[in-house]
């Protein structure tokens, strides 16, 4: 199998890395790099457990080859935390009792992490819709929704408080 | 300076005890992706495996070249049930009694049936070997229909039974009849139909559903070929009954098989069997003396991991002309597909079927179900339910709307009629459950007034005249009791092994302690809730206990999660426990205060001397006595073990109203409005319950609006992945609102009786009675699940209905 050498900046750490060119994202990132935060769990994109952030868009990471991320910046659960603090979100999550299995969540965090990031105050509405493409079997939602509305309280407190 | 005196108040919440909503422990993990579940796991040296599946759905195996495979670099080995056989692992015990092939034998019984694994050096290199690995069949006829399966000239799915006539569960009659199970006293139900002024019948079919839990199944099996040990990491409800099944499987002592279930992602029953590729990891790693990852994808997980329901009812109840119910009487056919594996206690085939009486007073009744093989994949689980409890509810609550409807009286009406009343608790009903409490009138009266049933009910009947009125507006009402917490062991076993659960306490020298369990946490929150009732019931704050579960070699033996056993049984056996720790500090501060054992009081995290208000020891103090000064006689240190056989299954209760508005053009149903109210006796966590409850809701919306496993007749199932199986997104899925009585279990320590499955359990009956409500004027009684828009539509038609 052919190995291509891929450069990325993975949580903020430049990384080379040589790759089976058919190895999926989700698996560089979970075998080779021991990330396994991005779970598996559909294989065909439905589920979003393995969403991740790549130059910034949420991507699924079981459906994209590792070396598409050639050049680019890939940010997993794992670097949402900066400095040993945890994002708003994360901090949503917990307080708001978003999560429960776990096994979503890290997906979940992308995907709201990225939807704030593009709308910093959605409604119930948007919220929802833009985590169409994550699904729990927990929660039924409704705590996540809560968990996003309060992360981007969090975010605009902090803005306004940084600004 | 003296720290301020701390008011009893800020003592009693600074444990974060029973009723807190504390935040979840578990949590710190997951949202920093550090959880670990079985495909995290990675050890040195560690091999892939993969399955070759089945493409027919009964067949012949004329002939199986693994040559391709093995030629693939990377490739260890490739198995088949030849290689198996000298160990006799080809076939394997089920739950229910029977067998089940681990790897198919001469004859493929259901599509994607197991016929060989392939082990390579990863996941990779064992998908292309799987390809490659060449296998022909013949085709055989194929049985879909259950009916179909019990006709005299119907093929002979399962060969290795021939000329059985005696199964696990009483006779056979028929090659594809596994058993027929009864329940209450037909001569009495007989009796009641025969006088009774006005019986009602319907037909139903609970569509075959998958559990489908987030995370698939998979296990990392790891034989160490010097100690003779292994340990396996395996996504399992019940880890203490997979060692005993192992080592009675494997032949290596139970005392050297570890299984341990790390972080579970979700589990609804899927998680409750031990599959052949579990069993096919463990050989691998003991023949080749390496560590063997399996993880099934989403389309195995779908296709052949442990389906839910597939029940084919006939109801029949029997009244009064004002609605007073005299006789029930049930007909079931269930299709347990190829093998029957379904997960229920020993003695009882289709579970607590028998529950089938509901919240209702029924003076006779009588049940019976037949299981049937046909070319399916195994299964029967209690997806998010207590052994067939979902089925028994939906068919009760079914059958009293079609009731209500040929007596044209209000659904509420007709319940508060035949409630069991609150002064006839304990109640035995006709089938021999001795049901522990409940007061449902008041809390079917308590939804009424929070929705103002009488408006909606006018609401909708002004919509029904408004022929321009673009929906139908249909109200659902369900008033369901459910039965969990198996079970007493007397009557309740798996594999022989009685339904108890266990808790083992520590209390450390410091005062903090840790806790280990029988039962395996999939989201519940058990880190977290377990804690608290050791903070209630021994005066130490939850945030310094641990619980540990899922570790076969640490945790004491329990049966595991499932059926809501968590709370009701090993709920019990944690306050047990921690009574007996309760009873020895009590003489330990006697002791040390100088007192009689009689002269102290308790008071939230102390020992204090009766009438003497300075004088206490807290838990801490004596946790300390406990190592360094214990009175004479008694053993040092403060720990205990208590297994906790429950004297009695626990019944949960919940009022359920929906209000659906179905469009008259696309047949699409918003669910307006869904009010849940439970009563779990006793409330733990309420934030937790909360959580749990919006979950099953939405896992309930999922089944009765969405969730099928269709079959062509060539034994294809249609849709098998999350393209087509319905799985509900935050877009589809309806706000909740949540309500609550409090009607403690009284044989219970604590008076828990568990929540986590009533929602599922519930709802969907409530869904469907809202989705029929909308069309009821129209004389319709019942239409069968899922309700997709495309179904509703098809009513819609036939019904000529049109915008």
């Amino acid at each position: 199998m052919a190995k291509q050498i891929v450069k990325m900046n993975l949580n903020g750490q430049e990384i080379e890395q040589l790759v089976d060119s058919r190895t999926l994202l989700v698996h560089f990132l979970r075998e080779q790099m021991n990330l396994t935060g991005a779970h598996i769990g559909c294989e065909t994109s439905q589920c979003g457990v393995c969403t991740v952030d790549i130059d910034g868009e949420s991507v699924k990471a079981c459906t994209h080859l590792a070396v598409q991320c050639d050049g680019c910046e890939v940010k997993t659960v794992e670097g949402l935390a900066e400095g040993g603090v945890l994002h708003a979100v994360q901090e949503a999550f917990y307080e708001e009792h978003g999560l429960q299995c776990g096994y979503c969540t890290p997906g979940m965090l992308m995907t709201s992490y990225r939807l704030l990031q593009d709308n910093p105050n959605p409604t119930e509405d948007e919220i929802r819709i833009g985590l169409s493409g994550n699904l729990c079997r927990c929660t039924g939602y409704q705590n996540i929704v809560k968990a996003v509305k309060s992360a981007a309280v969090k975010l605009q407190q902090k803005e306004s408080a940084t600004a | 300076m003296n720290a301020p005196v701390k008011t009893l108040e800020e003592r009693k919440t600074e444990l974060q005890g029973m009723g807190d909503s504390r935040l979840r422990k578990e949590d710190a993990r997951f949202i920093q992706g550090k959880g670990q579940y079985c495909d995290d796991i990675k050890l040195p040296g560690m091999l892939h495996m993969d399955i070759v599946r089945s493409p027919v759905a009964h067949g012949r195996i004329k002939k199986i070249n693994k040559d391709p495979a093995m030629a693939i670099p990377g490739v260890h080995a490739v198995l088949t049930a030849d290689d198996l056989k000298p160990l006799n692992l080809h076939w394997m015990p089920t739950l229910a009694g029977d067998v089940a092939a681990v790897l198919a034998d001469e004859k493929v019984h259901f599509q994607m049936q197991e016929v060989a694994i392939v082990i390579a050096d990863d996941r990779y290199i064992a998908a292309d070997a799987v390809e490659a690995v060449e296998v022909e069949y013949e085709e055989l006829p194929v049985v879909i229909d259950p009916y179909k399966a019990i006709e005299p000239d119907a093929p002979v799915l399962r060969e290795d039974l021939a000329g059985k006539t005696e199964g696990a569960h009483g006779p056979r009659d028929h090659h594809n009849h596994i058993f027929t199970w009864e329940a209450g006293d037909k001569s009495a139900a007989d009796d009641a139909f025969a006088t009774a002024p006005v019986t009602v019948s319907q037909h139903m079919h609970y569509p075959r559903v998958h559990p489908c839990p987030l995370e698939t199944c998979g296990c990392v099996a790891s034989f160490d070929p010097v100690k003779g040990e292994l340990t396996t990491w395996m996504t399992s409800q019940a880890p203490h009954v997979v060692r005993t099944v192992v080592s009675m499987l494997s032949g290596v002592p139970e005392s050297k098989v570890r299984i341990i279930s790390p972080d579970i992602g979700g589990g609804f029953g899927n998680k409750v069997g031990v599959y052949p590729g579990y069993v096919c990891a463990i050989v691998s790693s003991i023949v080749l003396g390496r560590p063997v990852k399996w993880s099934e994808d989403r389309i195995e997980n779908i296709s052949t991991t442990a389906f839910a329901r597939d029940y084919h009812m006939d109801g029949h109840l029997a009244a009064t002309e004002d609605g007073k119910i005299l006789g029930l009487k049930v007909d079931v056919v269930a299709d347990h597909g190829a093998f029957d594996a379904c997960a229920d206690p020993t003695k009882f085939p289709a579970g607590l079927f028998h529950i089938c009486s509901g919240s209702y007073d029924i003076p006779a009744a009588h049940c019976s179900v037949k299981g049937v093989y046909t070319n399916k994949a195994p299964g029967g689980v209690a997806y998010r339910c207590s052994f067939r409890v979902t089925e028994a509810v939906y068919l009760i609550e079914r059958m009293v709307d079609v009731l209500a409807q040929k007596l044209d009286m209000d659904k509420a009406e007709i319940r508060r009629k035949n409630f069991i009343r609150k002064e006839q608790f304990p109640y035995t009903s006709a089938f021999g459950f001795e049901y522990d409490s409940g007061d449902y009138h008041t809390a079917l009266e308590k939804v009424l007034d929070a929705v103002d049933y009488k408006a909606l009910r006018a609401e909708q009947e002004q919509k029904r005249n408004d022929p321009n009125c673009p929906t139908l507006m249909g109200i659902g009402l369900v008033t369901f009791t459910e039965v969990v917490g198996a079970g007493p062991s007397k009557i309740c076993d798996i594999l022989g092994v009685g339904m108890f659960d266990s808790c083992e306490i520590r209390i450390h020298p410091t005062g903090s302690a840790i806790a280990r369990m029988g039962t395996i946490t999939q989201g519940q929150g058990h880190q977290t809730t377990y804690a608290q009732i050791i903070a209630s019931e021994l005066g130490i704050p939850s945030e310094v206990i641990q619980v540990e579960e899922g570790d076969t070699s640490t945790a004491p033996y329990g049966l595991g999660t499932y059926g809501s056993r968590s709370t009701p049984v090993a709920g019990a056996a944690i306050a047990m426990a921690a009574r007996k720790i309760h009873a020895k500090a009590k003489k330990i501060a006697a002791h040390l205060l100088e007192v009689a054992e009689g002269d102290l009081d308790w008071e939230i995290d102390r020992f204090k001397v009766r009438g003497n208000e300075e004088q206490f020891k807290t838990m801490a103090d004596i946790a300390w006595a406990a190592y360094n000064q214990p009175p004479e006689g008694l053993e040092p240190g403060l720990e205990a073990v208590h297994y906790y056989d429950p004297p009695n299954f626990t019944y949960p209760f919940g009022i359920y109203l929906c209000v659906v508005d179905i469009d008259k053009g696309t047949g699409e149903s918003s669910i307006r409005r869904f009010y849940a109210l439970d009563d779990c006796g006793t409330r733990i966590n309420p934030m937790i319950i909360d959580g749990q409850i919006h979950g099953g809701l939405t896992e309930g919306f999922a089944v009765a609006m969405g969730q099928q496993m269709p079959f062509d007749e060539q034994g294809n199932l249609m849709g098998n992945t999350l393209m087509d199986y319905f799985l509900p997104t935050a877009v589809e899925t309806p706000t909740w609102e949540t309500d609550y009585t409090v009607t403690p279990s009284p044989h219970h320590p604590i008076g828990a009786k568990g929540v986590a499955e009533s929602p599922h359990v519930g709802s969907i009956p409530t869904f469907n009675s809202a989705v029929v409500d909308a069309f009821a004027h129209l004389g319709v009684t019942h239409m069968d699940m899922p309700h997709t828009s495309y179904r509703v539509w098809k009513k819609l038609k036939e019904e000529g209905i049109q915008l």
